[in-house]
């Protein structure tokens, strides 16, 4: 797999810190160029109108006044600078204020072909005379240039434009200020001038999709001189915290793998899996066809992880919270103590709600606010309703990978259609699953009896036995060992008389 | 655009045209460009103009309000509407046009 040879490179810490690298504080970014862009260097940022190409360079200006002390120039060919001020102000950004405190420095370059009249030879000296007062009026360390490209359409001696910002870029490099050069996505090629034959340092190209009126930003280093780099396209957002790309985690590839268990919150359960449950950090995936108990077993997993005083979160793709809690209630599972208490925490979206890339980063966001220890997310197979099987697929390994790394247990639902018991989702998601659980129905012998196996648990000794069980209304009970005709075992109904409940799905 | 060259007669308002030429430093470019706009003007605006030379090498904080790029840029302030040219203003006849002292032909 592409994605892994790439990852187990980056994780390697001799090929860090191969050159002076500028932050651009933007979560993300810096892990896949490990570091930043180069430091004193242009790095060529090329997208379609409306990739983020411009909030890109300016959140790299503000962060490097607010976060690293150093100080920048936005010389803009597009927008003055109160349009670019009022553009960014609802990210919290205060150019104003930053532009009176001399950390700023904004030159608007405006250029009306009709007005000029060419004649004979000239140069761009007056840019660089512009560029030369902004950058030294702020001490700048750090330029943007957006959109450069616009002179092109300001200047008929083309010759004489490419030849100057050739030395324009040369001259940067050596005032030694760190510049993001923007540059309109072209036909063919990266630019629409071919800016990228000028600028050969680090080339970012940006992309803004729309599949299936879902929207998809992504990220990708076409190319970083000296320097390794992540060569994904990466998914990236935009919203009111501003740009993060994602995900942050997974390019450290260095889980903890600790040995300490817990419980699955069903006893039996815990002794199908070696006696001693889970690994904890580990990700469990329970799949079975509608009304198998899925949702069930979840939820007693749920209610143990609570008893301990574990902070559990739980995220819905079907259900409300308030369905979820009377189903469970109705199985002698109360979840509400623990809702109400702190200690447990539903997030329910609708999967059509956002594209997958913003699912991701909300789960992503959810997760750092309330620091949970276990996660459920139930059922993600409903996720297939808003991306493509791949895409599914990569951002289910995004999130695990983030779960794992923060030592999360995490237990996924899958819905499995029909009868088969496995089916092509599973297959797709279990390589990255340490236990998988299987449920199934049986409607033979002439009345429904639910069963439940190991398929994998990785790391332990584990049953290979499918086993009936029942929920009844004090929980799902697992028939003894051996014998799937057996009742329930510990729970006083037996299997034929106790309530069916279909809870949960 | 009325200001065709049998238009402006010589006895009109002295001064009329104030004109600015940018540069930064002596370097080849803006001498030649200066050597011509004055040849330029003596022709055909005697009298009636006169040239501000500013260089942008002891006054960058200028190159911004008149949108200074390319070098040498001659900005007629005077009469508006503004206009550019860039360039060494080698070619005479271009200098007129841009100059609106000569019809775009």
């Amino acid at each position: 797999m592409q994605q892994k040879s790439d990852l187990a490179l980056l994780a390697n810490p001799a090929l860090r810190y191969s050159l002076p690298k500028s932050p651009t504080g933007i979560r993300g970014l810096d892990e896949i160029t490990l570091g930043g862009l180069p430091q004193g260097r242009p790095t060529l940022v090329c997208g379609g109108p409306g990739s983020g190409k411009t909030l890109l360079g300016l959140t790299f200006l503000v962060n490097g006044v607010l976060d690293f002390d150093e100080p920048g120039v936005l010389m803009t060919f597009e927008e003055n600078a109160g349009e670019v001020a009022s553009d960014v102000a609802s990210l919290g950004f205060d150019l104003p204020h930053l532009i009176s405190t001399q950390k700023l420095a904004v030159d608007y370059v405006r250029i009306e072909r009709s007005e000029i009249e060419e004649t004979g030879e000239y140069d761009l000296e007056g840019l660089f005379v512009r560029l030369d007062y902004a950058i030294r009026s702020v001490g700048a360390r750090r330029v943007v240039l957006d959109t450069i490209e616009s002179l092109f359409a300001g200047l008929k001696d083309q010759a004489i434009l490419r030849a100057e910002l050739r030395r324009l870029f040369r001259w940067l490099k050596d005032k030694g200020v760190t510049t993001v050069i923007t540059g309109e996505r072209g036909e063919g090629q990266l630019t629409k001038q071919g800016l990228e034959e000028y600028v050969s340092d680090a080339v970012i190209l940006l992309d803004h999709r729309v599949l299936d009126q879902v929207s998809t930003r992504r990220l990708r280093v076409v190319k970083y001189r000296g320097s390794y780099h992540g060569t994904n396209e990466y998914p990236f957002l935009i919203d009111e915290a501003g740009i993060s790309v994602l995900p942050v985690s997974s390019m450290a590839l260095a889980h903890d793998a600790p040995l300490d268990r817990i419980s699955a919150g069903i006893a039996h359960l815990d002794g199908m899996l070696g006696g001693k449950g889970f690994y904890r950090g580990s990700t469990i995936l329970v799949s079975g066809a509608a009304g198998t108990g899925k949702t069930s077993l979840a939820a007693h997993f749920l209610d143990a992880s609570c008893r301990r005083g574990e902070r559990c979160l739980c995220f819905l793709f079907e259900e409300s919270p308030q369905q979820l809690l009377r189903n469970m209630r109705s199985i002698g599972v109360d979840l509400e103590p623990w809702m109400t208490s702190g200690l447990l925490q539903f997030h329910a979206d609708r999967p059509s709600r956002y594209g997958l890339e913003t699912h991701l980063a909300t789960m992503h966001q959810v997760v750092a606010d309330f620091k949970p220890t276990v996660a459920v997310l139930d059922p993600v197979t409903n996720l297939m309703t808003v991306g493509t099987f791949a895409d599914v697929q990569a951002m289910l390994t995004r999130m695990i990978d983030h779960l794992k790394t923060e030592n999360i247990t995490a237990l996924l639902t899958s819905l499995t259609p029909g009868r088969t018991e496995v089916e092509r989702t599973e297959t797709s998601i279990s390589s990255l699953m340490d236990t998988w659980i299987v449920l199934a129905n049986d409607d033979l012998g002439g009345h429904h009896r639910r069963g439940l196996y190991v398929l994998k648990s990785r790391g332990m000794a584990h049953s290979n036995e499918l086993r009936e069980f029942v929920l009844t209304d004090h929980g799902l009970a697992i028939a003894a060992n051996g014998d799937a005709h057996a009742t329930a075992a510990g729970v006083g109904h037996r299997a034929q008389e106790g309530p069916e409940h279909h809870a949960g799905l | 655009m009325q200001a065709s060259e049998n238009a402006v007669a010589p006895s009109l308002e002295a001064k009329a045209y104030c004109l600015r030429l940018y540069v930064a430093g002596k370097t080849p470019k803006s001498i030649l460009a200066f050597t011509n706009l004055t040849r330029i003007c003596e022709e055909h605006l005697l009298g009636r103009y006169e040239i501000e030379i500013i260089d942008l090498l002891e006054n960058p904080q200028l190159a911004q309000g008149d949108q200074i790029l390319a070098l040498p840029t001659l900005v007629r302030r005077l009469p508006e509407p503004i206009k550019k040219i860039i360039g060494d203003l080698s070619n005479t006849e271009r200098v007129l046009v841009g100059l609106d002292l000569r019809e775009r032909r």
